[in-house]
């Protein structure tokens, strides 16, 4: 075996995990709205707190293959524990997102015990139940939540001493830009490691898992876990850039959305979260002003033509139709 | 109070019995199929719907809309199920739960479409309304027709699904479904006509409904909920478990509501969530 | 090395240091319905032992229950020395039990390097690391690629699992199980819907799998039985009905009564 081929094996599995250039181009774009869409910089910012939220849902649903239809429980956390941090005299946004975020780890560590040991519907049924039982208990317990009237009284420091949440957005986009940036880093390298294969062989048979001695319950408790995290975080920051929490970031509507946002974009790509989060937050404004209940009606067309049509959303059918031009050009080309 | 006790039980034992109207067709096909239909409650807003066009459309009188709502939800979902379900009989659950939620929404934006969002009165017939005194307790009317009426359907359910033949093919597929292909059960089409029953007593339910709890376009999201508790607490494929599980969890809801208005539905979940994690399959499930 | 020995010097089966793998009185009942009965069964080091018997015997339960699968109603099993009864499968698999499947159990999506290279991370505990480069593991990678190797399965490594032949497909299911580094083999029927001409391949790429290692085939082709074998054991009906070497079997009546009379059907 020649040096070149034995390299292959290597190359093979590098190849799958190198930086490619639209991606690259991808992150020099979301500097844009700096400069081209200064007046959209708070939707810009919405946009990245989604993506960030929708990426946290990946982990377990595209890689791990966990259903959740609540994973808005560990949004909702983060974002009231970020508040009520910054209501109760520490306004200080980065040290208050990480305390936020561990705070919806924890809870998530807690929940993963349960999860890891259930599946089909009775995981749906609880994932479900304990994002609905922390909804019942933020409305009930409005002395600390602020109830459905949310939570009041949040003030804010300016990030990094100088820059302050201002209504121009420029600070909130940053933020939530850099956050995500650094959250994905993590997220990339996470699903290209030894666990991230771990994961994809948990979702593609979870049988097979136990019988080559993979610990399968601890793989998903770890995954569940960071995935908390990484949603609190998100649910941290639109707290901390908006200043105000209200009780739909723990509704199922907010588990339902971004669980579309997820499915259209591609699910276990990654960055089909941040394309469908971008597609369905910009059109959700575009068409702000017509009635919610038409946005929904075609929403649930574009669902049953997605799990019918495009089963790996809209990446997928990227990914699909660019091998089926690469498929076609190696029959026409080489010999 | 005892007598509010007893109040407190008597409605809630009606309100479970609405819910296992609503919940048992889900059982019965889940169980059979594993088919996750999260549009379930949106066929029980149909027959809601139904019922309140022809009264107050038409003026038709309650009872006789009470069969076509039945009739109307177990159409159109035989038309979903042929056009779209059945693709889906070997896919995965998360994209069962896509397509459903996708109807769900779509189902809800008809309504409100159609129907706006308010919620919609209907006028009972008078020998509907009022209470009826008994041992100084109150019984309202429409909660006594309510659960006769669930008993009735009960007593159907269980007699067709003992002595016919068509029941014992339903039962040989929750069972072991693979089993009862070899057998030579023609499972799809028992699922089939299982389904369109189940839905059509959805809308029954969803007729019922109407004045129990009210109708608005939020309907198939909200009682979804409750219909998926009584469901897996229950046991999939299980009359018994949805009688059971609906009977819980209405007297919950009902006593919570009393005794406890402050926790609002927070320990029915509870309960849930811990009654799930002692028996995953259910009370009565096999699984 | 006195874990399990104590109680285990009690019963007259062969001395600890030579058996593999060994069952006593594994019982396991499904309501009314025995699938097990009493098996009393011990597999010695270096085995290359068949499992033979009629569809519904419980060849497969028996395996199933061996790696925990199943829960057996009663009964022990020893891995070598140690007791196994109650740790769950992937402890088992630890310990250096491994299994394939009848049925190909494998991940449609990744490739079979990937497959491969996964198992080896599992045994050698990287799988839980989430922060090194899955590229960095290049003793797993090449580990993998020379199990893949030695299979045959080396120049199609790259190709999805679901893109592979069928016949390919089940040498990657002994793949996986190799990687975890066995003691004790367990092959379910390894040949299943291979053709003829294939089958015999497969199977001499078990015989020539290392000493070191036990194994312990399901097959239904006797002419693979009686080539491959050295001793085999007949189960009939969920217990054990005989077992011998391939001439004594095929001269024991009761055996061709059951199940030798017909040609083999695998």
């Amino acid at each position: 075996m020649t040096a070149e081929v034995s390299a292959g094996r290597y190359r093979y599995l590098e190849e799958r995990a190198r930086w490619r250039g639209i991606e690259i181009a991808f992150w020099l774009a979301t500097l844009l709205p700096f400069f081209l869409f200064e007046s959209y910089l708070s939707l810009a910012s919405q946009v990245a707190i989604t993506a960030l939220f929708a990426v946290s849902l990946d982990l377990i649903l595209g890689y791990a293959g966990i259903v959740s239809l609540g994973h808005a429980a560990f949004f909702g956390l983060g974002a009231y524990a970020a508040g009520l941090i910054s209501k109760y005299g520490w306004g200080e946004p980065l040290s208050g997102l990480v305390l936020a975020a561990a705070c919806a780890g924890l809870v998530g560590y807690a929940a993963s015990f349960i999860i890891a040991r259930f599946r089909h519907l009775a995981l749906i049924m609880i994932t479900l139940g304990l994002s609905l039982l922390l909804h019942e208990a933020a409305n009930s317990a409005s002395w600390l939540t602020g109830g459905a009237d949310g939570l009041q009284g949040m003030r804010m420091w300016p990030l990094l001493g100088v820059f302050t949440f201002d209504l121009y957005g420029v600070a909130a986009y940053a933020y939530s830009l850099a956050v995500l940036f650094l959250v994905f880093l993590v997220a990339r390298r996470l699903v290209h490691s030894p666990f991230g294969l771990s994961l994809r062989g948990i979702r593609e048979n979870a049988l097979r898992m136990p019988a080559i001695g993979a610990p399968s319950r601890a793989h998903i408790r770890k995954i569940y876990t960071i995935s908390a995290v990484m949603a609190g975080a998100a649910g941290a920051l639109l707290a901390q850039t908006t200043s105000t929490v209200s009780l739909e970031v723990l509704g199922f509507q907010n588990s339902a959305d971004v669980l579309v946002i997820l499915i259209l974009g591609g699910a276990g790509r990654l960055y089909g979260g941040v394309l469908g989060a971008i597609v369905y937050m910009v059109a959700r404004d575009q068409f702000s002003g017509v009635n919610p209940q038409y946005w929904y009606f075609w929403i649930g067309l574009l669902l049953i033509a997605v799990v019918l049509l495009l089963p790996n959303g809209v990446l997928g059918g990227l990914a699909r139709w660019t091998e089926a031009l690469r498929a076609s050009a190696r029959r026409r080309g080489a010999p | 109070m005892l007598g509010s006790l007893f109040g407190v039980v008597f409605d809630g034992f009606a309100y479970g019995m609405l819910l296992f109207v609503l919940s048992v067709g889900l059982s019965v096909t889940l169980g059979m199929m594993n088919f996750v239909n999260l549009a379930h409650c949106a066929f029980a807003m149909i027959g809601g719907y139904v019922v309140v066009t022809l009264m107050n459309g038409f003026g038709w009188p309650f009872f006789a809309t009470l069969p076509v709502a039945f009739v109307v939800a177990g159409a159109v979902s035989v038309v979903l199920e042929r056009t779209l379900y059945r693709r889906l009989y070997r896919a995965s659950d998360l994209d069962q739960c896509l397509l459903t939620i996708g109807i769900v929404f779509v189902s809800i934006a008809a309504a409100a479409y159609l129907y706006g969002t308010i919620q919609q009165p209907v006028q009972l017939p008078a020998y509907l309304r009022g209470s009826v005194v008994f041992q100084g307790v109150n019984f309202a009317v429409y909660r006594l027709f309510l659960i006769a009426a669930a008993l009735a359907i009960t007593l159907v359910l269980v007699v067709s699904l003992e002595y016919t033949r068509f029941g014992a093919q339903v039962r040989a597929a929750v069972d072991n479904q693979r089993m009862a292909r070899g057998l030579g059960i023609n499972v799809d089409r028992a699922f089939a006509i299982t389904f369109a029953l189940g839905s059509g007593l959805a809308g029954l339910g969803g007729a019922l409904a109407i004045e129990m709890v009210g109708l608005d376009p939020g309907f198939a999201f909200s009682y979804l909920i409750y219909v998926l508790i009584v469901v897996s607490v229950g046991g999939l494929g299980s009359i018994r478990g949805s009688f059971g599980a609906a009977t819980l969890l209405g007297i919950s809801d009902s006593a919570g509501k009393y005794y406890f208005p402050q926790l609002g539905a927070f320990l029915i979940y509870l309960v849930m969530i811990g009654l799930l994690m002692w028996r995953p399959a259910g009370l009565f499930g096999n699984r | 090395m006195d874990r399990g020995a104590p109680r285990f010097r009690a019963e007259t089966r062969s001395a600890v240091t030579e058996t593999a793998l060994s069952t006593h009185g594994l019982q396991k009942s499904f309501g009314s319905l025995v699938v097990a009965r009493d098996i009393e069964f011990a597999l010695p080091l270096g085995a290359r032992h068949a499992l033979v018997g009629p569809n519904g015997a419980g060849k497969t339960t028996l395996i199933n229950l061996i790696t925990g699968m199943i829960r057996p109603d009663g009964g022990r099993i020893f891995l070598g020395a140690d007791e196994i009864t109650s740790l769950k499968p992937e402890q088992r698999v630890k310990r250096g039990l491994a299994r394939t499947f009848q049925i190909n159990t494998l991940f449609p999506h990744l490739s079979a390097l990937e497959a491969v290279t996964l198992a080896v991370c599992e045994r050698r505990g990287h799988a839980g690391d989430w922060r090194r480069r899955l590229t960095a593991q290049r003793d797993a990678i090449d580990e993998a690629y020379d199990i893949l190797g030695s299979l045959m399965l080396g120049e199609r490594c790259y190709r999805l699992t679901r893109e592979l032949a069928y016949g390919q497909q089940r040498l990657l299911e002994i793949a996986l199980a190799l990687a975890t580094k066995p003691r004790v083999l367990l092959l379910d029927e390894p040949a299943a819907g291979v053709p003829q001409e294939e089958s015999a391949e497969l199977f001499t790429a078990i015989a020539g799998l290392s000493e070191h290692i036990s194994v312990l085939f399901i097959e239904h082709d006797m002419n693979i039985v009686f080539r491959f074998a050295s001793r085999i054991i007949v189960m009939v009906g969920g217990s054990v009905l005989v077992e011998g070497t391939p001439g004594e079997i095929a001269a024991d009546a009761r055996v061709r009564e059951v199940y030798l009379g017909k040609k083999a059907h695998g």
